[in-house]
């Protein structure tokens, strides 16, 4: 999987499930599937549609680049209830976006869609040039999706390293055996700690922790893998002030690295002191996607009351 | 990743002052183990008994001690898995009937032994498994499912069975005995060269020692005890992370009636017979056993340790009562009251055990 993952876009590798519709009859094995890749994702080339609708364009290195995500007028209803309406976005490496909205707005629909916890009824998700259809978060994680959950997902019972590594477990071999690796495991995770100047220790019970170290441990988890995009749902909602300092740091860090930050968050201070992009949904639809430096908080406020109707 | 930043005793005494939490030293995680109580219980039971009733201190009470309680002791450990994902397993006991009547049925045709006795265990993992897919893939309630099992099991026993004791076996009966009666080790009086002092420990005893070894070190060394945790912590964050939450969990009830089976194989060896009332009742005192070792009926606390701590104390307080000559009516106070008790003096309270809390109390008044 992460082979397939590392590998640069060729356009060559067709293996467009038929229900995409996207099965050119210019292409000699059209329909081929291609065995490294994964099961949720498809590389294609629109032939026909032409170059243009490819998300392909320079980056600074003057080489061909692909957006790491773009989200092509994505929809989801659940039964007659439409949470998510026709929505297209786009994300690329060591971006921000601030994602806005009230609640009800389609913020958590659109970062499940996008974390894979169930796929879209319309449109679709391509991650670097792949058409990707997530069924499992498992799938989103393997192409570099990670999410800090609002609940943050931690098991109490473990403790934090376990947490970190829950469901990835560094293991080593002792014949005929594979044994967790538990040392190995402990070290990594006081590493990432470090990193995020937590005062958190690996060994410690998550069920004794406050609600920043907590933070620390599910923030810690999306460092493991080397990640592309990470969606933060409400990370500094229950937190302290040094805490949330703390963690809007992080995401400056994240971003310098390369690292595209999704922040879902009704914190507008926090907002603006580290996206790049504010993108502001109101009723399943997305109103504004603007750069922070040409708008304010005041616009803001409007477009997510209605006030203001599109920008 | 910089290689060099390396967590210093230090560093940990200024983490603590910050946060105010206490590291978890080898130490502490012990003291404030149910197990580690329950232990101390059972030790101190043992001496006093043995000091106030001579005919309890025996090598010979203890084969038998040993040997009534291993069946629960082996139950009692896939129980405690059950119960570490959140669930519960009622239909032990049953699937235990049911197993010795498979078993009975097959050397009753006078099948070799090993035909019967697998013949068994794939009939009470038929109903692990039964009871794991209505529980893990259709996302019923464990209590409901096993409840149903219970019934299920017991029913089958009985009309495979057609409401006889089974005892006629064919020719490898001499065999399925020496299995099922097998101690080690043996006395000089019995053969062997063990002198008299030591207990002649029974087949069942020692399964469920070698059964508790490769559940310990399964608990301590794979990433699959560590998913059953999870389970038991947090099922949906468990699903979040990538854990194969459905398939560990009809995992677990395989397992839990895998050890049903297992006891139901070596009593029925024992007993020589098999009937299909074996193991009315035991899902009670097997539950009660692994909730005394330590099991947290929420989920995501227990050890194959403390599953066999606790049916051992259950068959000592039962077997202490018999020898001090207290009227056996009294039996399920005592039971009950342990029960209890034993839950009480593990209950956390602020990160110790309520006996450590209490400890630490009487310390600072003086």
């Amino acid at each position: 999987m992460q082979a397939a993952i590392a590998r640069p876009f060729l356009g060559r590798e067709f293996g467009a499930p038929e229900q995409t519709g996207y099965r050119s009859r210019l292409c000699l094995n059209a329909g081929k599937v291609d065995s490294t890749e994964s099961k949720a994702c498809s590389t294609r080339r629109e032939s026909g549609v032409g170059w243009g609708s490819l998300p392909l364009r320079f980056n600074v290195q003057g080489r061909w680049n692909l957006s790491l995500l773009e989200i092509r007028n994505v929809a989801k209803s659940f039964g007659a209830i439409r949470a998510v309406n026709d929505i297209s976005l786009t994300v690329e490496a060591g971006e921000v976006i601030g994602l806005m909205g009230d609640n009800g707005a389609g913020k958590s629909t659109l970062v499940k869609l996008i974390a894979g916890n169930f796929p879209a009824t319309e449109g679709e998700i391509v991650v670097e040039g792949k058409v990707c259809h997530f069924h499992k978060p498992v799938q989103a994680r393997a192409m570099g999706i990670e999410v800090v959950y609002q609940d943050l997902a931690l098991a109490d019972n473990l403790r934090a390293s376990e947490n970190v590594f829950l469901g990835r477990e560094l293991k080593k071999s002792i014949w005929p055996f594979r044994v967790l690796h538990k040392q190995a495991m402990i070290d990594r995770a006081g590493e990432l700690f470090e990193e995020l100047k937590s005062e958190t220790r690996p060994r410690d019970l998550v069920k004794k922790m406050s609600g920043g170290q907590r933070q620390a441990v599910a923030i810690a988890r999306t460092r493991l893998a080397r990640a592309k995009l990470v969606l933060m749902d409400e990370p500094t909602a229950a937190i302290s002030v040094r805490q949330v300092a703390q963690v809007l740091e992080l995401i400056r860090r994240m971003k310098a690295r390369g690292v595209a930050v999704m922040l879902i968050s009704h914190r507008m201070p926090d907002v603006f002191a580290v996206s790049d992009r504010i993108v502001v949904m109101r009723r399943g639809g997305k109103v504004a996607d603007k750069r922070t430096e040409e708008t304010t908080p005041e616009e803001i406020t409007g477009l997510i009351t209605g006030a203001i109707r599109a920008a | 990743m910089p290689p060099d930043t390396e967590y210093s005793a230090a560093e940990h005494a200024h983490i603590a002052d910050v946060v105010h939490l206490k590291e978890m030293t080898w130490l502490r995680s012990v003291l404030t183990s149910q197990a580690f109580w329950v232990t101390v219980a059972l030790f101190v039971l043992v001496v006093v008994m043995s000091l106030t009733e001579p005919s309890f201190g025996t090598a010979d009470n203890a084969a038998n001690i040993t040997r009534n309680f291993a069946p629960f002791g082996i139950m009692a450990i896939g129980m405690t898995i059950v119960i570490i994902t959140g669930g519960i397993d009622l239909s032990v006991g049953s699937v235990m009937g049911l197993v010795a009547i498979v078993g009975g049925l097959f050397l009753t045709w006078e099948y070799p032994w090993y035909v019967a006795f697998f013949m068994g265990l794939v009939a009470g993992m038929l109903c692990g498994a039964v009871n794991g897919f209505f529980v893990a893939y259709v996302g019923m309630q464990p209590f409901v499912v096993t409840l149903g099992m219970l019934a299920i099991a017991r029913s089958l026993a009985v009309v495979v069975s057609q409401n006889q004791m089974l005892y006629k076996f064919g020719p490898d009966a001499p065999t399925v005995k020496a299995i099922g009666q097998f101690r080690w080790p043996l006395r000089v009086a019995s053969g062997g060269w063990a002198p008299e002092w030591i207990p002649e420990l029974s087949v069942q005893f020692w399964t469920m020692i070698g059964l508790g070894l490769i559940v310990g070190a399964v608990f301590i060394f794979s990433s699959w005890a560590r998913h059953l945790f999870a389970i038991g912590g947090n099922e949906n964050a468990a699903r979040l992370t990538g854990v194969p939450v459905n398939r560990i969990k009809f995992q677990a009830y395989v397992f839990c009636s895998f050890c049903a089976s297992i006891a139901s194989i070596l009593l029925l060896g024992y007993n020589g017979s098999a009937i299909n009332a074996l193991g009315t009742g035991y899902e009670l005192r097997v539950i009660a056993a692994a909730v005394i070792g330590g099991a947290d009926l929420i989920g995501g606390a227990g050890t194959a340790y403390g599953a066999i701590i606790g049916s051992a104390l259950l068959e000592v307080i039962r077997n202490a009562l018999l020898m001090a000559g207290i009227d056996s009516n009294w039996q399920g106070a005592f039971v009950g009251a342990i029960i209890v008790l034993a839950v009480l003096l593990g209950m956390q309270s602020g990160g110790k055990s309520i006996f450590a809390a209490a400890w630490e109390r009487l310390k600072t008044r003086k």
